[in-house]
């Protein structure tokens, strides 16, 4: 994902001179091209992610249109109050471009790993909390986000993500993508789970349970309208992320079902409220914790048989 | 210190370089730039300066470390299998599923560490929390933080600079491994720090200047950071990113680059 935000943001910044990208020195040569055609617009502005998101709010209100990028857990986390204070109430359409959500950077420890990023991110009055969920959808988003008003967090996976979207997809910030239509139950999926959310669906339909897709990039502000109608359609709703149980995906929905008045069945299936206790690479961490396309696929089904 | 000892601590450091070199390639990741720049540091450290006893890594009286710049995990990891916390073995888990050497150092799953690091930025402020601890305690252990030069962009290490500073904490000392690259450029293309040594003495700091590859400058300045009252003392590590690996050396690529190929045995024929 990280490479097709780069390329697409380079081409847009061609036509948009007021395209800014500071990065907290991350990205070592992912940037060498950004730098070398746009030396200007361009700085790497130390292991100092505070202070970027602080210059970011300047250069934001001298009109400039800025990326701030580092990991997810640097970008958010060490920055809060800089983003609350700068960025949010002042509305400034800073973009958030964070790469390693979730637990791709399962071996570097839980310093890397980014579980609380999207509960927090969405706590902030006016700001627009997205991951998406394959390079397509990440393309899309770059590409619409020029022209975004307001702070805008944009969760990234790392590089390797691979493709869910075979042609382009209808992609709109606030809208959910229904990837595919079916009557037993839908699940809502955001971020960088996509693939294994779409492997899940696929393997449940071949045991005859049809299940509706959807990609929720956006998690705020989230798509009520198709959260209420799929939930009406099939009356059972699972969510699934890289993200802890609390706050993130699973919460949004849940918020907006329990206000319904649907009757519905409703799981969220997320990492616990926990750091991890294991060691181990991204696959083996969503092993352990129930995030691979088989275990989605007999949580669903499990819960499906109570009914 | 007589020539002997200085001749045997830079053996311990080629071994720890050689640990490193074989650690880091097969486990095909890792830090290698910065885990070889801060390798004679940690070797005086752990063999000189620290008291320690790795068969107690809880003793309550042992001096405190913190590995600041966590991402040199692998360089702390075969100081602490040279110096005896666990056995050589353990270093084909490195970064490796259900292992217990993470890629940033974890206190929780491995001996010896005595702080979890890996975001840059925190490390002086804890180092300094566990030396204001020492003095309530009355306790006269010491601690010792070492800092990326690259980290040291980071507000919070100013701040913790200038609350040790205050506090007088004599028993704190930090380390700075400054060998002038970070992980995407020059530090200088980034954030200059210089003049560096001046900022700390604004900051009330006793500032040691030292050869960060040369054994007898670096016992010569932790010696003078002991002796001192009064302040908290930084050295100041002249160093090389890579050191020991000709074709690593001051390479901002190599920084978490990992020998591959024939490379490992350049690098370990190098190392001999
Ligand atoms: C808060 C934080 N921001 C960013 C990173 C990613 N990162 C890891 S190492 C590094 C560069 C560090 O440079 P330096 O401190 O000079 O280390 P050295 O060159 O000695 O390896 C960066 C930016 C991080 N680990 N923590």
């Amino acid at each position: 994902m990280r490479g097709t935000f780069i390329r697409t943001l380079e081409k847009m910044a061609k036509a948009d001179k007021n395209i800014f990208l500071l990065t907290a020195d991350l990205g070592y040569k992912l940037f060498d091209n950004f730098r070398d055609n746009y030396p200007d617009r361009f700085v790497n502005v130390g292991v100092a992610e505070s202070n970027m998101i602080g210059v970011a709010a300047g250069l934001a209100l001298s009109g400039k249109n800025v990326y701030c990028y580092s990991m997810v857990p640097f970008l958010t986390m060490r920055t809060f109050e800089q983003i609350r204070v700068d960025l949010c109430y002042h509305n400034l359409g800073v973009k958030l471009v964070g790469v390693g959500g979730g637990l791709v950077y399962g071996l570097e420890g839980m310093t890397h790993q980014a579980i609380e990023d999207i509960s927090i991110m969405r706590s902030l009055p006016n700001m627009t909390v997205t991951a998406p969920g394959d390079p397509a959808e990440v393309e899309c988003l770059i590409e619409e986000s020029v022209r975004y008003k307001g702070p805008l967090y944009i969760r990234l996976g790392k590089d390797r993500d691979p493709v869910v979207h075979e042609t382009a997809p209808d992609f709109k910030i606030g809208r959910g993508i229904v990837l595919k239509r079916g009557k037993k139950a839908v699940l809502f999926a955001a971020g960088n789970v996509l693939p294994a959310a779409k492997a899940a669906v696929e393997a449940l339909e071949e045991n005859g349970l049809s299940i509706t897709l959807v990609s929720m990039h956006t998690i705020k502000p989230i798509d009520k309208k198709l959260v209420i109608e799929c939930a009406r359609r099939t009356k059972a709703v699972f969510t699934v992320e890289e993200h802890s149980l609390i706050g993130g995906l699973g919460s949004a929905v849940a918020e907006i079902i329990a206000e319904s008045g649907e009757k519905v069945i409703f799981r969220r299936i997320a990492l616990p409220d926990a750091y991890s206790k294991y060691m181990g690479s991204s696959g083996y961490l969503r092993k352990k914790y129930g995030l691979t396309p088989q275990a989605i696929a007999n949580r669903i089904t499990k819960e499906l048989k109570k009914k | 210190m007589g020539k002997d000892d200085i001749k045997k601590l830079e053996e311990t450091a080629k071994k720890i370089r050689r640990s490193i070199v074989e650690t880091l390639s097969s486990a095909k990741a890792g830090h290698t730039g910065g885990s070889l720049s801060v390798t004679d540091i940690l070797t005086v450290l752990y063999f000189k300066e620290m008291k320690i006893d790795p068969s107690r890594p809880d003793w309550e009286d042992r001096d405190r470390f913190v590995l600041s710049k966590g991402h040199a995990s692998c360089g702390l990891y075969c100081a602490l299998v040279e110096r005896g916390y666990f056995a050589k073995d353990l270093l084909s888990t490195f970064d490796r599923t259900d292992g217990c050497l993470q890629g940033h150092p974890d206190m929780h799953k491995t001996p010896g560490v005595d702080m979890s690091t890996g975001s840059l930025g925190q490390g002086l402020s804890v180092g300094a929390g566990m030396a204001a601890g020492a003095r309530l305690l009355k306790k006269s252990f010491r601690v010792f933080v070492v800092l990326g030069d690259g980290e040291v962009q980071e507000g919070q290490v100013w701040e913790a600079a200038m609350y040790a500073g205050h506090n007088k904490l004599d028993n704190l000392t930090a380390i700075i491994d400054y060998n002038k690259l970070q992980l995407a450029s020059r530090v200088q293309d980034a954030i200059d720090l210089e003049p560096l040594a001046d900022k700390f003495r604004a900051f009330k700091w006793n500032v040691i200047g030292a050869d960060g590859h040369s054994i007898e400058s670096l016992c010569k300045a932790f010696e003078k950071a002991r002796k001192n009252k009064g302040r908290p003392s930084v050295i100041i590590a002249d160093t090389v990113k890579g050191k020991g690996i000709s074709f690593a050396e001051n390479k901002v690529e190599w920084h978490v680059r990992v020998p591959k190929g024939d490379e490992i045995a350049k690098a370990l024929d190098e190392l001999k």
